[in-house]
């Protein structure tokens, strides 16, 4: 069994830390078991179960650090990844970076476990995968789609008295719904903290509406619109800024958020006013382990206030150096809105375009944040607060520095999970004028 | 770590899709040169057989993975970490009524890995009930007891941490004693041990070696505030340590000087010039949008090819089993019955699993299957897909293409690319001869930004270095330069490749695919190429 209690993963790393003979030490012990299920054409395609328990312990001898890890707990084995991790540091080269370990937290515990999703068996996948299928089929419409859920622990420790042991759990389910003469597209997705809360029966006539109402795209001529990005459309964008927003590098010169002449950008006014953001690992439907990966303690922080830059990545080296305050490393990303839904935007628009998704975002130019990459499963042309008829995809090349300077009007956010971050992010579907599409797709 | 941090770690931008995490757990340097014994993969193989088959399995695949990883990260000056990982495990897959079940586990013993195939087989019964046609494989006969090995002269493993970090600081000062503002360099070594056992009575014993030396270099104008990159022009490849002996013969000189690499890499000098160009990028002219005739380097075009041919033409997306994430396909199988016209008759692209330095070359993939070469495109005109075992009864084939591969003993094998290339042009060309005849063109070397729609239409991908060329003359840099492309109009404005003289790998440790997502090692090989007419966009911006 992967998942261990607070009480077992303390007696482990109690004597982990007591097996050291370095100058510090530090243990984490770490367990998951992870579920999933795939369908694709109508038909469950793959389906398993993944579980690992692993302790990695890193020991210092002064500047010299090593670490070593392990999947055995016993006292042997315990005693074998200590004399490990201590021989690798001595034999390491002095890390010029190396900081201590951290002092004795005290971690305020997080809402991240959900017991309806820690209970999810190989038949709730089953049926979450019939339920998406089902309506889909004699209706002319092809599902494809995923749901992965785990549980997992984290337990971390140090020589200086430090101990946090939290539990957590994770779900999200994406289908993408096609015509079956592969005309229209649709798509829904729900990152969602408890399995209780989802109704794939429900939550698929999203994706099949919009395959249905997609399929009969016409071209609109690339250029600037006004458009409405839906949460998950928005959250490639802004997920990809989010990880330029690391102190040294604009320190260093070499960031959109580094000033002419030197320094960055901290406290200048670099979006529209009423973009604001802030981490916070007890947002009670986002939550994130009320620590980072060095044990940092997070705390409820600013990262965006009234479109200034309120806070940047300092990592405790660089903050030392530069005379800041270390800060830990967000886990999730929460930005304001106001109170309208997406169609409640479109409800609001006189001219433009709704985007359901966002698709294959890379970085075309630091400098600006210049982004590149496609609408997808769902584009949508808006005409005197009423959905006209379907367009054919764009490729966008827009920077999210500038979209973010460019807000109509922001709705209400929800939970979205990026295709390609990590962070559990709550997005609001924006009205943004002046979007830059440079040239259209024919893929469906 | 996630894959953002480790972009901010390293400075690097990904030669291919993705950079996941650091992967499995942390070891000593010296374990990375010991492999498990095959007598006791074959008594866990034969254990995980036998409980599969009494849950009800009519096929059942073990593999067991020993996956070793060393990373050696600096920047400038610095060592900022080294990196020894090793993940173990079991992954059983199994078809039990027509539906697969997977399961996995990082216990080692006889009883864990019979609990896993019951577990796998549990699961495949759950999933049996939504099915509605029944899993069919394609045969591959039973190969015994067999062993490959990627055919390296020097084990990286082997190579003691010191050489490889005074490698890289070397590398690093010959960067900045040209003028760089920073480098951030670093060794990226892969071993996968991987057993493979099936009901078909194959037990495959494989030693597949990789090795990747990508760099950054970084110049800033403080006055402006501008800041350029350059990454490394080398390629990861499929051979060992003696890819960074750096000997003349690996060189390949474009007509205006700058060095490129073929099967040997000469860290050092490229980071030299490197800087040097990081520089000249501050100066150049931003590029004026428009029509241009492209000439491609090697090092550029492979991850063209990766995204409008060798995504569109797997048959898994063509189907619709990625429908979800990675997407479908234009290239669906009408087009090749119908011999679509993919592109001009000088293009002619391949696959292949068996050649020789590169990523994806293994003796048989992850279900048992012999690797082979193929045709996908024969002067222009579509004639095959790759496939796995499961599929190929779509295609009418009566065997897999052997591309069928799992990123670790935890995920489930499925079909991956294979190298996919570019053949070189038959008749003798070379690049100088090339860029006489463009009037007004733009020569790219390396790859750079990247970006396809799910259907692999519409794609625009960047570069490092960018060349004007006018009235046959290669003048002067230019900058801000990407190119738009529909995937069928591109291909058909190849009207030129050069001979096999030129002919390189390029290729990404990271492409990925799949749910829970997973990636591969891909090469592509291609003679530089030349495109009429392609729309090149502007990417300067201004944020005020």
């Amino acid at each position: 069994m992967s998942i261990f209690t607070e009480a077992q993963a303390k007696a482990i790393l109690d004597k982990v830390i007591a097996l050291s003979k370095a100058d510090e030490c530090t243990a984490v012990l770490a367990g998951s078991i992870d579920g999933n299920i795939r369908f694709a054409l109508n038909n469950v395609s793959t389906s398993g179960i993944v579980d690992n328990t692993e302790l990695a312990v890193t020991v210092a001898f002064g500047k010299r650090v090593g670490t070593a890890s392990i999947n055995e707990f016993d006292d042997a084995a315990l005693e074998r990844v200590v004399r490990r991790a201590e021989d690798l540091a001595r034999l390491a080269p002095e890390n010029p970076e190396f900081l201590p370990a951290i002092g004795k937290q005290t971690y305020r515990p997080s809402p991240t476990f959900s017991a309806s999703t820690a209970a999810i068996d190989p038949a709730f996948r089953a049926k979450v995968a019939a339920d998406s299928i089902a309506p889909c089929r004699g209706n002319g419409l092809i599902a494809a789609g995923f749901l992965e859920d785990g549980q997992s622990f984290q337990a971390t420790a140090n020589s200086n008295g430090n101990f946090g042991y939290q539990r957590g759990t994770n779900f999200d389910y994406t289908c993408t719904v096609r015509t079956e003469d592969g005309r229209g597209s649709g798509w829904v997705g729900r990152n969602l903290k408890d399995a209780a809360d989802f109704k794939a029966d429900q939550d698929i006539r999203i994706a099949m509406r919009k395959a249905t109402e997609s399929a009969e795209a016409k071209a609109l001529e690339p250029g600037k619109y006004t458009v409405i990005l839906e949460p998950a459309a928005a959250a490639g964008l802004i997920s990809f800024m989010m990880s330029f927003f690391d102190a040294r590098s604009a320190d260093e010169g070499r960031s959109f958020l580094s000033r002419k002449g030197g320094g960055n950008k901290l406290g200048e006014q670099v979006y529209d006013p009423r973009v604001n953001m802030v981490a916070d690992p007890w947002h009670p439907e986002a939550a994130v382990l009320p620590w980072d990966s060095e044990g940092q303690p997070r705390e409820k922080l600013d990262i965006i206030k009234d479109g200034k830059i309120a806070n940047l990545n300092y990592s405790r080296f660089w903050a030392q150096k530069q005379g800041k305050t270390a800060n830990a490393r967000p886990g999730n990303l929460l930005m304001a809105g106001g109170d309208k839904s997406t169609a409640e935007l479109v409800r609001g628009t006189q001219k433009g375009i709704l985007v359901t998704r966002t698709w294959y975002i890379r970085m075309v130019d630091p400098q600006t944040v210049l982004l590149t990459g496609l609408t997808r499963d769902g584009t949508f042309y808006i005409e005197n607060g009423q959905i006209k008829h379907p367009v054919k995809n764009f490729r966008f090349n827009e920077s999210p520095v500038i979209m973010l300077n460019n807000i109509e009007e922001l709705g209400k956010p929800v939970r979205v999970a990026g295709d390609e971050s990590s962070l559990v992010m709550m997005i609001p579907p924006m009205k943004l004028r002046d979007f830059t599409f440079t040239s259209l797709s024919d893929a469906v | 770590m996630q894959r953002r941090d480790f972009l901010a770690l390293t400075g690097l931008t990904a030669g291919g899709l993705i950079v996941p995490s650091f992967f499995g757990k942390v070891i000593a340097a010296e374990q990375l040169q010991s492999a498990l014994d095959p007598a006791l993969k074959k008594r866990l193989a034969d254990a995980a057989l036998a409980a599969a088959r009494q849950a009800g399995a009519t096929y059942c695949d073990v593999r067991i993975g020993r996956y070793l990883r060393q990373y050696v990260i600096t920047r400038e000056d610095k060592v900022q970490n080294v990196v020894n990982t090793e993940s173990t495990g079991v992954g059983i897959r199994v078809i039990v009524n027509g539906a697969w079940g997977f399961a996995a586990t990082n216990q080692l013993g006889t009883t864990d890995v019979a609990r896993a195939a019951q577990q796998a087989a549990a699961i495949a019964k759950a999933n049996a009930g939504v099915q509605t046609a029944p899993v069919q494989l394609a045969a591959a006969p039973g190969v015994g007891e067999v062993s490959w090995r990627t055919p390296i002269r020097k084990n990286a493993m082997d190579v003691p941490i010191k050489e490889k970090v005074e490698l890289l600081l070397d590398v690093n000062a010959g960067a900045m004693g040209a003028g760089a503002s920073f480098v951030n360099s670093m060794l990226f070594l892969v071993n996968e041990q991987k057993y493979f056992a099936s009901t078909d009575g194959s037990y495959i014993d494989q030693d597949v070696h990789r090795i990747w030396a990508p760099m950054t270099v970084t110049a800033i104008d403080k006055s402006t505030g501008k800041f350029r990159t350059r990454s490394g022009l080398s390629s990861p490849m499929g051979l060992g340590y003696e890819y960074l002996d750096g000997v003349g013969t690996g060189k390949a000189v474009s007509p205006n000087g700058v060095v490129n690499y073929r099967n040997s890499y000469d860290m050092k000098a490229d980071a030299i010039a490197a800087a040097k160009q990081a520089q000249e990028k501050l100066k150049a002219p931003s590029v004026k949008p428009g029509k241009y005739d492209l000439i491609l380097d090697p090092s550029h075009t492979w991850l063209t090819i990766h995204e409008s041919v060798g995504h569109p033409l797997e048959l898994d997306r063509v189907l619709g089993y990625e429908a979800n994430y990675a997407g479908t396909s234009f290239a669906t199988l009408d087009k090749r019955e119908q011999h679509f016209q993919y592109g001009s008759d000088k293009v002619n692209i391949f696959a292949d699993k068996t050649q020789p330095g590169s990523l994806g070359a293994v003796g048989y993939d992850d279900e048992g299957v012999k690797t082979k070469r193929w045709d996908l495109i024969s002067e222009g005109k579509l004639v095959d897909y790759q496939t796995i075992r499961d599929q190929a009864h779509i295609l009418g084939k009566t065997e897999s293409d052997g591309c069928c591969y799992a990123d670790s003993w935890s995920s489930v094998q499925f079909q991956r690319m294979a190298n996919v290339s570019l053949a070189p042009g038959k008749t003798k060309l070379s690049v100088a001869d090339m860029v006489k005849d463009v009037e007004n063109g733009i020569y790219i070397i390396g790859d750079g930004s990247f970006s396809i729609d799910q259907q692999r239409y519409n794609a625009q991908f960047g570069g490092q270095l960018f060349y004007e060329i006018k009235n046959g003359q290669i003048t002067r840099m230019l900058e801000d330069v990407a190119y738009q492309i529909r995937t069928p109009e591109f291909w058909n404005a190849c009207t030129a490749v050069a001979d096999e003289s030129d002919y390189r790998l390029g290729g990404s440790f990271f492409d990925g695919k799949g749910q829970p997502g997973q990636v591969s090692a891909v090469s592509h090989g291609s003679s530089t190429a030349r495109f009429n007419g392609i729309n090149v966009i502007n990417t300067a911006r201004s944020l005020g």
